[in-house]
């Protein structure tokens, strides 16, 4: 028996492990820094992402999110029976199809009287969506006994009412008089004067203005004149003359200005009416009567208020009238702001309020499902048959070949593929879902095929071995043991390309899912549009109310896939075998 | 291999040319631990076999002292017959010897046993020397003595080196030479009964060389035994002939009248 | 101690040498070539395994034991390189002829595997898969009734007998081996290949399946692959000695572990090479 004893330095030198020394510690230290230094760099990478992340969906929520609630007015609406239904036989398509457009005045008369000119009068009426009457005409189908009655019922603003309401017209400033003040009418032009210099802060302000604008053209002459070398003599000439005339302005302090659409509105709120001013003067104002007053007489200091509107009436949709008018009806109660279920249960529309996504969901929901029923039997199969059944030889190699390639296809391929066999060659209905959907099923065919086939090659080889030494045959072993084992798989596969054929739009753009579809589709056959093209079409229209909407469109969207990835990640939890 | 040589323990592996020929095992110490029980087995049986030439040698010269040393010699043949009961024990525990290994460690712990006993025999007959050292010995009878001790003593080495070369032919050879030391036996048997017959003073002396001669037998016995496990160890098969006897002694009753 | 005595513990080496009659072969084999490619992993092999007992295949790693094992049912077939020539018989039919249904075979040749691979089903569905694709039972009761007696067979079915609806897989090691097992026994073959079955298991589990196999030869003809020297010679009555392709030697198990006749055979045994 050999005996391995430590004798001393005879015995030969023992290896220790430096654990002690400074180069020791030295490597060690390095060794954490270097540690901590990927650590940084992969919580960087994670903040940087995360960051952009962040800022994309902030971004498209601050834009989506006023889409979802809309302000509409209550009001109490005459509901004449002699317009509603003249033939008086109470029938549903009679009551339909009656002109509202008289009902809808007299209520907004009522909420403010007094209003003549037709000018104003259209531009009352205008506050009001063409789709105001919808919800009406609706109740008086249900219960044509309220015909003849009056109605308290919510009307729907149109899209430039409802986004001054949402705070894009213009900011109101108003300042509680301290003079007395008397107005010479009570409509038409009139003439404010104030006991005192109440206006000379606002005259100030506007020769301040007329000043800054001085000096602008100023400078603009200048630049003009140094840019062109002496050539823009004439255009130099003609900026210094307007400057000049500016000047003359500013330069008597006390003398009445006029005001224009490029500068901030001036009224004056007295005795109950509303006086837009456009002419004005440190004592007082000349201008038209907006909202009627009640009465001449000399309002006290302090019951009368100087309004300003802030922005320019040339910068902003709204005029001083409909502003006007909007304001009244806040201060009537009449508004309310309500969530924006139509936007869920319409079709689109012209009009910017009335417009919904209601046919692009069904249309998306109608092509998603013509291209799972296509794509998953018959991807999985393939997978199937590839994996387990096919025989290795060349031919094989070559099919797995083209279907990886066939995933890397540009998706407008698809399209042109669609629009020259479907379309051209079968004479399949143009822009329905199962066109669309059949050019989808393609797309991601692919995808399905190489996830179900690596979900099958994930499946331990025991399994099927212990199946096969229990006497199943091949398909028994694959359909009763192997093929449940992947599911989870399979199915996560199938999330990730109906999620990915959920935001496809150049392919059905191709085939003509591009129309101007206001009705819901309710078959496969049917003239459809998909949610992401829905965007697309919205996005180019000019509308500030469709720019809201086409990010609520993309909210909407975005909860859908959401909604897909969270059904796949619980699909996957629940069917997950451990093996 | 001298007796002085196994006495010192020394076995040599080129004497069997199988042995050597045959592949170690891939666990050294296993190989090592086999190695030094074929040591021990050769350190015992030298001390055996010079236990009984001593022995005789005391018998012979009537040499009181050197009867006790090897009376007291045995310890040691006991000592290494526990020392290697208890290896062999052990190997079995932690080596599971199979094949040629199980045999060899059976055959070792057989072997031992015989040799223990034969050692016992040794001792046996220098316990009978002091007995009988103070009378006269009858010559003829230690001289046939002295044959059957020769005899033995050649049986035993040549089965030891049996045992070290692994030669089952040798084996052979010993187990059947025994019956030569039998014959030996049976003609002191008569010898004695004529020597006690004649003369009734001599059947103190007569018993105790009667048993000597006994024990002697006993020893050829024994180390037949221990061929007969060298040939198991080496072939895997035991003994199918039936051994050769020629001991008539139980079933003699006197000689002279024949 | 005399010779007597070896000849005793030879005796108790195979105690139920009267119990059956070992006369009748179930396989034989002859002449048995396995290419895996251009390479050949088994040469020649001819080897006759004997009804209701325990034969042991023993080799060093790559010999072609495994290889062998998996031919006697087929699985090979699953692998495309490999090629197999020569006859194999069981109870004198050939089962490389190409009308027999190989489906039917391994009903009636079963495998236990060496990391044993329950179905992720639950323990009643393990066992009960076998019969239901076979159609050996024609109601529940019946099934039922299988699927109870080959637990109980297994000596499984004290242990899981009220748990039957967990799945196969929260068994511990030992207890899926004879899950395995009971899953095997369930279509009543005729003979069972055990390919180390206890190889993953630990020795208390390990000595529950060789007890096990120990039962079941009354009934199965078992055939088990090992590299334990020490469990061949425990479990098994003959046993058959592969190195590199070729089969050295067969022969009963208390000849082959006390005296082997190839020299190869005695090497590999006593632990001088392999």
């Amino acid at each position: 028996m050999t005996d391995i004893s430590m004798e001393g330095a005879g015995a030969g030198r023992q290896r220790r492990l430096d654990v002690t020394s400074d180069a020791a510690r030295a490597r060690i230290r390095r060794r954490y820094r270097a540690e901590s230094r990927f650590k940084a760099y992969g919580i960087a990478a994670l903040t940087v992402t995360a960051a952009f992340l962040a800022l994309l969906m902030f971004d498209i929520l601050r834009n989506g999110l006023p889409a979802f609630w809309q302000h509409s007015l209550v009001l109490d609406v005459p509901v004449k029976a002699d317009v509603v239904d003249p033939a008086g036989k109470r029938e549903t398509d009679a009551i339909r199809s009656a002109d509202y457009f008289p009902v809808m005045k007299a209520a907004l008369d009522n909420a403010i009287p007094g209003i003549e000119g037709r000018a104003a009068s259209k531009q009352l009426s205008r506050l009001l969506s063409t789709g105001a009457p919808d919800g009406l005409r609706q109740m008086l189908v249900a219960d044509p006994s309220l015909i003849g009655t009056t109605v308290k019922t919510s009307l729907m603003l149109s899209d430039d009412a409802d986004l001054y309401y949402k705070g894009t017209g213009t900011r109101v400033e108003s300042r509680t008089s301290q003079s007395a003040a008397t107005p010479s009418g009570l409509k038409g032009e009139v003439t404010i004067l104030a006991s005192s210099n109440e206006f000379a802060g606002e005259l100030k302000t506007i020769k301040d203005a007329i000043r800054e604008r001085a000096a602008a053209l100023t400078n603009e002459a200048a630049r003009v004149e140094r840019a062109s070398q002496g050539k823009g003599v004439e255009r130099v000439t003609q900026l210094r003359d307007q400057a000049a005339v500016l000047a003359a302005r500013y330069q008597q302090p006390g003398a009445a200005e006029a005001l224009d659409g490029r500068m901030a509105s001036v009224l004056v709120a007295i005795n109950g009416g509303l006086v837009k001013a456009t002419k004005i003067e440190a004592s007082g104002i000349t201008g038209d009567v907006l909202l009627p007053l009640k009465s001449q007489d000399e309002a006290k200091p302090g019951t009368w208020q100087v309004v300003r509107y802030l922005t320019p009436e040339a910068d902003r949709k709204v005029s001083d009238q409909e502003v006007a008018f909007l304001e009244r009806l806040r201060e009537i109660g009449a508004v309310r702001n309500g969530f924006n279920w139509n936007f869920f249960t319409s079709g689109d529309s012209r009009e910017p309020e009335l417009a919904g996504v209601r046919g692009a969901l069904m249309g998306t929901a109608l092509t998603l499902l013509v291209t799972l029923l296509l794509c998953l039997p018959i991807g999985v199969m393939a997978a199937i048959y590839l994996e387990e059944f096919a025989p290795k030889n060349r031919l094989t190699d070559l099919i797995e070949v083209n279907i990886n390639n066939l995933a890397a296809v540009p998706s407008i391929v698809f399209g042109l593929l669609g629009l020259a066999v479907f379309l051209n060659f079968f004479n399949l209905p143009r822009s329905a879902p199962l066109v669309g959907g059949l050019v989808l099923a393609l797309l991601v065919l692919p995808t399905i095929i190489i996830a179900a086939r690596a979900a099958l090659k994930a499946v331990p080889p025991s399994i099927k071995e212990a199946a096969l030494g229990v006497g199943a045959s091949h398909q028994q072993a694959v359909f009763h043991h192997v093929l449940p084992l992947a599911m989870p798989g399979i199915m996560t596969g199938t999330i990730i390309g109906m999620a990915h054929a959920l935001g496809e739009t150049a392919p059905l753009l191709m085939i003509g899912m591009v129309a101007f579809i206001v009705d819901v589709p309710g078959a496969f056959t049917d003239a459809a549009t998909v949610l992401p093209v829905q965007i697309y079409l919205w996005s180019d229209l000019p509308e500030p109310a469709f720019q809201a909407k086409t990010a609520a469109a993309i909210v909407v969207l975005l909860g859908f896939l959401f909604l897909m990835n969270g059904a796949a990640i619980w699909l996957r939890k629940k069917f997950e075998r451990r093996w | 291999m001298s007796q002085l040589g196994r006495l010192f323990g020394f076995t040599d592996k080129t004497q069997n040319p199988e042995r050597s020929r045959m592949i170690p095992h891939t666990v050294k110490s296993y190989e090592a631990e086999l190695e030094v029980l074929d040591k021990k087995i050769a350190q015992m049986g030298g001390l055996a076999e010079h236990n009984l030439a001593q022995a005789f040698e005391a018998l012979q010269k009537r040499d009181p002292r050197l009867a006790d040393m090897v009376i007291a010699a045995d310890s040691a043949i006991d000592a290494l017959e526990k020392d290697i009961e208890q290896q062999v024990i052990l190997m079995i525990a932690r080596r599971q010897p199979m094949a040629s290994d199980l045999r060899h460690v059976v055959a070792a712990l057989r072997i031992t046993s015989d040799l223990e006993r034969i050692g016992d025999l040794a001792k046996n007959i220098a316990k009978r020397a002091n007995a009988i050292a103070d009378e006269a010995h009858p010559k003829p009878v230690i001289t046939g003595l002295g044959h059957m001790v020769e005899m033995s003593l050649k049986q035993l080495k040549m089965v030891l080196d049996a045992y070290a070369e692994r030669d089952a032919a040798r084996a052979l050879e010993v187990w059947r030479n025994d019956l030569q030391i039998d014959a030996m036996y049976n003609s002191l048997f008569r010898e004695l009964l004529t020597y006690m017959m004649e003369n009734p003073r001599n059947i103190g002396i007569s018993t105790h060389l009667l048993f000597g001669a006994k024990n002697l037998e006993r020893v050829g016995d024994h180390t037949t035994n221990i061929a007969e496990t060298i040939h198991y160890l080496v072939t895997g098969q035991t003994v199918t002939e039936k051994r050769p006897k020629s001991d008539e002694t139980s079933t003699t009753l006197h000689q002279q009248d024949e | 101690m005399d010779m007597s005595t070896i000849e005793q513990a030879k005796a108790m080496m195979t105690p139920h040498i009267g119990s059956a009659p070992q006369a009748d072969i179930k396989v034989t084999a002859r002449d048995v070539n396995v290419y895996y490619g251009e390479k050949q992993a088994l040469k020649d092999v001819s080897v006759d395994i004997p009804a209701r007992s325990v034969t042991a295949f023993i080799g060093p790693s790559g010999c072609g034991k495994s290889t062998f094992l998996r031919c006697i049912n087929r699985m090979n077939d699953t692998i495309p390189i490999c090629r197999v020539t020569g006859k194999i018989e069981i109870d004198g039919q050939d089962i490389y002829d190409p009308v027999l249904d190989v489906v039917q075979l391994r009903a009636r040749v079963g495998m236990v595997f060496q990391k044993p691979n329950p179905f992720p089903k639950s323990i009643y569905e393990n066992v009960a898969y076998g019969p239901r694709i076979h159609g050996l039972a024609t109601s529940k009761a019946e099934l039922d009734e299988i699927v109870m007696s080959s637990l109980e067979k297994a000596g499984l079915l004290k242990e899981v007998k009220d748990r039957l609806d967990d799945t196969g897989t929260g068994l511990s090691g030992g207890q899926q081996q004879r899950l395995c097992i009971a899953r095997a026994i369930a279509v009543s073959p005729e003979v069972i290949l055990m390919d180390e079955p206890c190889s993953a298991l630990d020795p208390i589990a390990t000595a529950r399946v060789e007890e096990l196999i120990d039962e079941l030869k009354a009934n199965f003809t078992i055939i088990i692959v090992t590299h334990s020297m020490q469990q061949a010679a425990r479990v098994s009555q003959r046993t058959a000695f592969f190195h590199l392709g070729n089969l050295v030697e067969v022969g009963s198990t208390s000849e082959i572990f006390t005296s082997p006749r190839d020299q190869r055979t005695q090497d590999y045994i006593t632990g001088r090479f392999g």
